[in-house]
Order: structure tokens, then C-alpha cells, then sequence
């Protein structure tokens, strides 16, 4: 019997098990469905991860490095090239591997951390032919930076999420010419920084409010048509461009990868596409918690490993003094937010204060955030900026949560 | 190279042929176009095994929609092909919809579809609790079933070649010469085929495919067919087939299960010059439009793929069996009910064939079983027992289908090899689940460069044509890569 199985062995897998040996567990098996550690950073050579963690700048692979290096002073066991294909009852896992072959373990505790995929074409419906050539960012990214291939040389992207933004820069250096980033709304998804030195540096263009309407192409992609939407999304006729080009580059949001969590029973959030969590990301089967991009989609690695040591901690807190039933907290996402993890909170587990994570449903400037318990407005939190593709964090203190008497409500105030 | 019978086009129809002409002692043969089997109409359509009462009575449709339904029962079996009997409802809105749903009933017995009733709304919601509350009666046929048309063509191919079929891939026909006792066939790679006898069976392309040899009895009018497929997370809103009234352009738009656990909704049918099977926005919106009025809660956002399929449809609104030649056959109209009628339309080819003097005698051995290892479908005893025997199987490439190196490698050792990503995928499911390939595609491009001993930039995604990877990175160095 183990005390700990963390499922995953990216950024979140790596630092929820690093912090739970800390916290003193001693077995602890890390499972990894791919042949190295360090999930989907090991694809990630550009720079710019651990500005919040390490006070500096690193490249994808650094950052999990220095990870994995710390992993590897602790005992915990490590199986690669390894899938959980179930969890059973009483925390019972299944896994198969090459070399592992087919295991079944238990554990006192399991923390989930299997990341996100990249949403495909079929998901945003694009109309038109099914030739070869179009990828996902993250798809043509591995095909760039691990296997040493260029997926095509003339390149249209939709969306402008950070993998995007980063495959534009990454193309253009490796010759392909970047022909167009297109995105739905009428602003960007991306970080701002990214804007700024993977599209502006290259004179790559960025079309908001526009979409593609038309693939092209018989085998490969030909040609790509894109056009501006009006405020509902819908395409506007007569505002078509053409691009010739080979190749398609999506990116177009990312989903929690949930199989596991959902086979297992666990109480899933339809706006997250995560489990639902309260603040030491425990879910709602005791003993399993879950942390960074299999809960909610984050922007920087940093989060996703601040979060993700809280639920090693609160793992190894489970395991050794076990848990005690104590009244719980409902979060809402009131208006403007389109959701808020953790969903519950249970005030008497709180030491000092814990953080609550947010995304709005649309740009806003000078706003306040409330929290609210029925008609009491128990805190407002002013924001100069807020944006769907930045998460916002706000700091409950345990005082503000002991004036709570049921269930809180996060919002966007209305424009004064 | 000399068959006794040569079968063009190597579809569901082309490959039933082949299998029920292999249990003879004959030399077969079969030349297709592209660089895979089941790559025309069997690709994209509805999977559904249809019980029969659609088709009017006394054409070769109605008789071999009901025999080919029965045939398949078994046939599914022992080829290891997947295989559903959950089947089906058509759904009345209005009194004159109810009016329909009778003359269907009256038309299946007389077409000997077993075991049909109709059902009140109240029941038909009873049997499907997230049909609209508007329906207002139902034909209810538990004959019709789910399959899986590749796989199932795939299959019939596959134990035609193991009886000693010849499948030539990659080999298209440009020309039938007339010769003292049969057929000199010319093809575009350059090697004429004899052939004493002739099956056309060239889907869409039939027309051009008899041209060649007869003067004009039919014309093929392609029409196309729009699908919505969505996650398994939806695949659980209805337990049976779910069609609307017919129509003029067809059955109507249907929502179904499939043997995968996902829900497919679909498809319009919109007149198209050859084999056009581009998806419109309009057309999808339709779709799900229609869709909704059957099942009101379909959720379209967790939609995985959309795709079109293009079905033969002849203007002599039957199928087209006949020999238009001397020992040129025809096989050709057969849009739907066509992969249900596929094993009687080829017991009906080789009647046929008898017809025009082929004289057949049965083979001592024939084996008539396939066996097909599908890893997530197992027991965890038997995962363990896979993996002891062959650590392949232990190696999961496809995360969202849970499919295994071990059954990659199987495919690509078979007798029909997959000679591309989509070969892959149409094999063993690889790529089919809610990231589409992201994840898989780097992985078994590796795994057919490997096997086929070709640099993965040659490895195609589809048919000729469909290059997947444009050139090397700066400085690639390829002692570093796996």
C-alpha cells in the first residue's frame, strides 16, 4: 500500500509529489504515460516560465528540470512509460507500462495531475474539405522541437492562445512563413508579452474578431478563408480574405483531461472541465485531490506549481492526522465570472487565508470584484484590468471567511 | 496477371464479393484506386445496419436489405467485426407523420422484417426518455443494429485474402478491352489484368467504371451527406436509432449511438458533382437543427469531428445488378441500405456470375473466422495475461481510445497493412477519441516510418497526396531522435 499515487508526471505531478515527501510521506509512486518527466514543458524550449517561482527566466525544459533534479533527491518511485487506465474502489489503480506491465496498486491518498489536451478541429466545427495539414499547436510544436520536423512552410494559425503565439515565432524561425494569426474575439487570448515578440517582432499579422470559414485543399490544405464576425460571432459576407497556404495551425483552447476523475465518479464543474475542489484541491471522493491544468486551465507554470504544492501538503496532512468533518462554504461565480476554483472552501481548515481563482467572461477596466454572502458585501477587491485570458487571484483571510455564513458569490461589479 | 474474376473497386460491396467469391475455387482478384480499402462511400456514412422496411417492396433493395441484415448477425461475429442489435425508431411529429410511420409498418412485413411495432409517444419515451415531447408515435424495428463499415470491409477483405484473394492497392482501371473470353483491363500503373469475368464495383465512380465497357443503362448522382459526431460524454442520450419520417432525399437526419460510445447526428443529402465531401456551415447548422427536434438536449458543443460521406445514388432508384456486358456485371447505385445489403448483394453477384456461365465449386477449406485483439475491451486479467505475453501491449499510444503499440503493430503486420495515419486509424481506432490524433499522430507516424522503413516525412495522413511533414528542421540531427 502506498501512501501517495500522483497520476502525472508534468509540472503539477512533479511538484504536488516533491511537496508531499516534504511534508513527510516516504511512499510515494509517481506514474508517467510518457517515457521522460516533465509533461508538455519538455516541448516548450522557449523561455519565459518561472518569473513568479524562481525570480528568473527559464525555457520549458529548465523549469521542469529543476524539478525533476529535486524529485530525484526524495525517494519517491517513479514509474515512466506507465498509463493509469482506471481508479477503482478505495483508491485501487490500474496501470500497464511496457517494462511495468500490468499493475494494480492502492494508495491512502491520490492526487490527479494528468494536464490538458488541445481542443481539434471537429470541436470549433470548421466548414469546408479534410486534407492533411492542419495541426494543433501543440502537435506541430512537438513535431518543431522534439522529433526535428517542420509540419509546413506557409502557415495560417487561428487563435491566439499562448501555443500559438509561440508556434508563430517558432515557424518563422525555422523558415516557414507565418501568413496570418486570426482570432474570434476582439481581443487576445494570449499574454500580452507574447503579442509583442512572437507576432510584432515578425510582422505577423493578427486579425481580431475574424475566424476561418473555408479549408481548402483536395490532399494537403491550399487555401484558407478567413472572415470578420460581427459581435455574435457570426461571419460577416463580403469581408472574406484568402490565404494560400499548406498548412493550419489550431489554437483554439485547451480541456482538462478528465477520463480518469470522471470514471472514478468524481463531482465534476462543466465550467471548469475540472472535478470540483475546495481549498487544499481535495475532490469530492475523500483522500483523491487533483492540481493544475486537470483542474482548470492555467496561464503560467508557476500557478499550476503553487497550486499543486498546496495539494501535495494537504495530501500528506490527509494521509498523516487523517481528516475531520467540518462545515463547508459554497463558491459562486456570480456575474461576469465564468468560474472560480476552489468551488468550496471549509473555513476551519484555513490556517491564515487561502487564494481563490477566477476568470471573467469579458474584458473589463476599473472594476471591483465583490464577494458577497447574501446581501452582505463582504469584500471588494479593485482591479485596474481584467481579462478572460488572465486569471485573476484574490486572497480570502480567514477573518472575512468567519463573517461568511453560507454561501459566497464572486462578481463583477456593474459599471458605475 | 490472370483472374477468373476481377472485382474493381475494393469498398463494402467490392470486398463482400470478394469473400463470398473466395469460398470458391477461383483465382480473384481486386484492383482499387487508392492506398487503402473502404476509402469511398463505406468511409463516411451512417453505420447502421438498417432492419429493412424502408425500401419499397419487391426491388432488389427491399429483398437484400432484410437478407443482408440477417447475413451480417453472423458474419459480424466471425469476423470480429463491431457489431450493435440496439435497434431502431422512426419518429411521427403529426397526424400525417403517423400516417407514414404506418405505411413503413405495412411495407416492413410485407419486405419480412421481423418483430415490428408501433409505439404511442408516451412509449417511445418510456424506451428513449430524452425523445421530444412532441413525438407523437413510433415504428419500432429491434432488427436494426450498429456497426462499423471499415472495419467491416476491412474484415471481408482481409479473410478474402487470406482464402487467396489478390488485392492490388494504388492500381486504378483506365480502360476494359473486349477479348475472345473475357476482359483485358488496363490500368493507369501500366500492367493490363485478364479477366474472364468482370464485378464493377466502383462506388460513386461505377458510371465511369461501365462506360468503359456498356453502353449507358444508368447514371450515378452523387449526393452528400453532412455528420456531426460528438464525445462520449453524449453518447449515452439515446440507446437506439433514432430516425425522423422519410423524405424525398432520403431517411432523414438520424441521431445515433455508435459502437464507439460516441452519439452521431446526420446526415442532409445535398446533390454534389463527384466526390465532393466538403462540410458547410449552413449544412451542419441544419443538421443539428433537424437532430434537435428528435432529441432536444443534444449538447453540440461536445462535438469531436464533423465529416461528409457521398452516397451512389442511381437514377433508376434501385440497385443496379445486373450484367450490362458479356461477363461484365454491374454492382453498382448502391447508396443506402447498401452496407446492410452488402453479403446478399454479393450472394446475388455470384448468382449472377452462375448466370453468365461461370461454373463454381466450393473449396475444401475456407477459414471463416477472424480474430482482432482490442486491448481496452478486455477483462483486467486478460490486459495482464496481453501485456506478460507481449510488452507492446502494455505500451498505450492512443490515450483517449486506450489503444496499444501491440495493436498497431498487429495491424501493420495483417495481411492489409495500413499504409497511412488514417490507415492506422481506421484499423485500430488510433486517433478517434476527443483529441483527435494530438496526442497519437507523432507516435504512429514513427511506428509506420518504422515499419514500411521509409523517413517519417514520407509517411502520408490519408490517401496519396495528403504529405504530412514539409522538411527537416535547421541542424536536425537525426542520432538524437528515437
Amino acid at each position: 500500500m502506498y501512501d501517495l499515487i500522483v497520476i502525472g508526471g508534468g509540472p503539477a505531478g512533479l511538484a504536488a509529489a516533491c511537496t508531499a515527501w516534504e511534508k513527510g510521506l516516504r511512499r510515494i509512486l509517481l506514474v508517467e504515460r510518457e517515457r521522460e518527466l516533465g509533461g508538455i514543458l519538455n516541448q516548450c524550449i522557449h523561455n519565459g516560465f518561472g518569473l513568479h517561482h524562481f525570480k528568473e527566466e527559464l525555457t520549458g525544459p529548465e523549469y521542469a528540470g529543476r524539478f525533476i533534479q529535486k524529485l530525484r533527491q526524495t525517494g519517491v518511485e517513479v514509474l515512466l512509460d506507465t498509463m493509469v487506465l482506471d481508479i477503482a474502489e478505495n483508491r485501487t489503480v490500474h496501470m500497464v507500462g511496457a517494462s511495468t506491465g500490468y499493475r494494480i496498486e492502492q494508495a491512502k491518498a491520490i492526487i490527479l495531475a494528468m494536464g490538458c489536451r488541445e481542443r481539434p478541429r471537429g470541436a470549433i466545427g470548421i466548414p469546408g474539405t479534410r486534407p492533411a495539414g492542419i495541426f494543433t499547436a501543440g502537435t506541430a510544436q512537438r513535431y518543431v522541437n522534439i522529433e526535428g520536423w517542420l509540419p509546413g512552410k506557409r502557415v495560417v494559425i487561428l487563435g491566439s492562445g499562448d501555443i500559438g503565439l509561440i508556434m508563430a515565432r517558432r515557424m518563422t524561425l525555422e523558415g516557414a512563413k507565418v501568413l496570418a494569426c486570426v482570432e474570434l474575439m476582439p481581443y487576445s487570448n494570449g499574454l500580452n508579452r507574447n503579442i509583442v515578440q512572437c507576432l510584432s517582432d515578425y510582422d505577423i499579422p493578427l486579425y481580431l474578431s475574424h475566424t476561418v470559414t473555408e479549408i481548402r485543399g483536395k490532399s494537403r490544405v491550399e487555401q484558407v478563408v478567413i472572415a470578420r464576425v460581427d459581435e455574435t460571432r457570426t461571419p460577416i459576407p463580403g469581408t472574406e480574405q484568402v490565404f494560400d497556404c499548406d498548412t493550419l495551425l489550431l489554437s483554439v483552447g485547451l480541456i482538462p483531461e478528465n477520463e480518469l476523475t470522471r470514471q472514478a465518479g468524481i463531482e465534476m464543474d462543466g465550467r471548469t472541465g475540472g472535478a470540483v475542489v475546495c481549498e487544499t484541491m481535495e475532490t469530492s471522493q475523500p483522500g483523491v485531490f487533483a492540481c493544475g491544468n486537470v483542474v482548470h486551465v492555467h496561464d503560467l507554470v508557476d500557478f499550476v506549481t503553487a497550486e499543486s504544492q498546496r495539494a501535495g501538503e494537504a495530501a500528506a496532512r490527509y494521509v498523516l492526522s487523517g481528516q475531520k468533518a467540518v462545515p463547508v462554504l459554497e463558491v459562486q461565480a456570480g456575474n461576469g465570472v465564468t468560474y472560480t476554483v476552489p468551488q468550496r472552501i471549509h473555513p476551519d481548515q484555513v490556517e491564515k487565508a487561502c487564494p481563490l481563482f477566477l476568470r471573467v467572461n469579458q474584458v473589463y477596466r476599473e472594476r471591483g470584484l465583490t464577494l458577497t454572502c447574501g446581501e452582505e458585501t463582504l469584500a471588494t477587491f479593485h482591479r485596474d484590468h481584467l481579462a478572460p485570458g488572465e486569471m485573476v487571484q484574490i486572497v480570502l483571510t480567514k477573518a472575512l471567511l468567519e463573517r461568511a455564513a453560507g454561501t459566497l458569490t464572486v462578481s463583477v461589479q456593474e459599471a458605475t | 496477371m490472370n483472374y477468373d474474376v476481377l472485382i474493381i473497386g475494393c469498398g463494402i460491396t467490392g470486398a463482400a464479393a470478394a469473400f463470398e467469391l473466395s469460398k470458391y475455387q477461383l483465382k480473384v482478384g481486386i484492383l482499387e484506386r487508392e492506398n487503402d480499402v473502404a476509402t469511398g462511400t463505406t468511409r463516411a456514412n451512417s453505420a447502421i445496419l438498417h432492419a429493412g422496411y424502408d425500401p419499397k417492396p419487391g426491388t432488389l433493395m427491399a429483398k437484400l436489405n432484410v437478407r443482408g441484415s440477417a447475413l451480417a448477425q453472423t458474419l459480424c461475429k466471425a469476423l470480429a467485426v463491431p457489431y450493435q442489435p440496439c435497434g431502431s425508431l422512426v419518429l411521427a411529429f403529426s397526424e400525417e407523420e403517423n400516417a407514414i410511420v404506418e405505411r413503413l409498418y405495412r411495407q416492413g412485413i410485407e419486405n419480412g422484417v421481423p418483430h415490428l411495432t408501433i409505439l404511442t409517444g408516451e412509449q417511445a419515451r418510456t424506451m428513449e426518455p430524452n425523445l421530444s415531447d412532441r413525438v407523437t408515435a413510433a415504428l419500432h424495428a429491434p432488427t436494426a443494429a450498429l456497426c462499423l463499415p471499415w472495419t467491416y470491409c476491412l474484415a471481408l477483405a482481409e479473410t478474402a485474402v487470406r482464402n487467396g484473394v489478390q488485392l492490388h492497392l494504388n492500381t486504378a482501371v483506365t480502360g476494359l478491352e473486349q477479348t475472345g473470353d473475357g476482359w483485358l483491363v488496363h490500368t493507369a500503373q501500366g500492367d493490363a489484368v485478364k479477366a474472364r469475368y468482370i464485378l464493377n464495383a466502383a462506388g460513386v465512380d461505377a458510371q465511369t467504371v461501365h462506360a468503359l465497357a456498356a453502353p449507358h443503362t444508368f447514371t450515378i448522382h452523387p449526393v452528400r451527406g453532412q455528420y456531426d459526431l460528438l464525445d462520449k460524454s453524449e453518447g449515452g442520450r439515446v440507446g437506439r436509432i433514432i430516425f425522423q419520417c422519410p423524405n424525398a432525399m432520403g431517411k432523414g437526419v438520424l441521431v445515433a449511438p455508435t459502437v464507439h460510445g460516441n452519439l452521431i447526428v446526420g446526415p442532409d443529402a445535398i446533390p454534389v458533382s463527384g466526390c465532393d465531401v466538403s462540410v458547410t456551415a449552413e449544412g451542419l447548422d441544419a443538421v443539428r437543427k433537424a437532430a434537435a427536434q428528435s432529441v432536444p438536449s443534444l449538447a453540440f458543443r461536445q462535438s469531436i469531428r464533423n465529416f461528409a460521406g457521398v452516397r451512389a445514388v442511381a437514377d433508376t432508384g434501385d440497385f443496379v445488378l445486373e450484367e450490362a456486358a458479356p461477363h461484365f456485371i454491374d454492382l453498382a447505385g448502391i447508396c443506402s441500405p447498401g452496407l446492410s445489403a452488402a453479403p446478399a448483394i454479393a450472394e446475388y453477384a455470384v448468382e449472377l456470375l452462375k448466370r453468365a456461365g461461370l461454373s463454381l465449386k466450393q473449396k475444401t477449406s475456407f477459414l471463416s473466422s477472424r480474430s482482432h485483439i482490442c486491448f481496452h475491451q478486455r477483462s483486467a486479467g486478460e490486459r495482464a495475461a496481453l501485456v506478460a505475453q507481449n510488452p507492446a501491449y502494455g505500451r498505450v499510444v492512443c490515450r483517449c481510445e486506450t489503444v496499444t503499440e501491440g495493436e498497431i503493430l498487429d495491424a501493420l503486420h495483417s495481411v492489409i497493412p495500413p499504409q497511412s495515419v488514417d490507415g492506422v486509424k481506421r484499423r485500430v481506432n488510433t486517433g478517434m477519441g476527443r483529441c483527435q490524433g494530438g496526442f497519437c499522430s507523432p507516435r504512429v507516424v514513427e511506428l509506420l516510418a518504422k515499419a514500411w522503413q521509409q523517413s517519417p516525412q514520407e509517411i502520408l495522413q490519408d490517401r496519396a497526396g495528403t504529405w504530412l511533414l514539409a522538411c527537416e528542421t535547421k541542424g536536425r540531427d537525426t542520432s538524437c531522435t528515437t
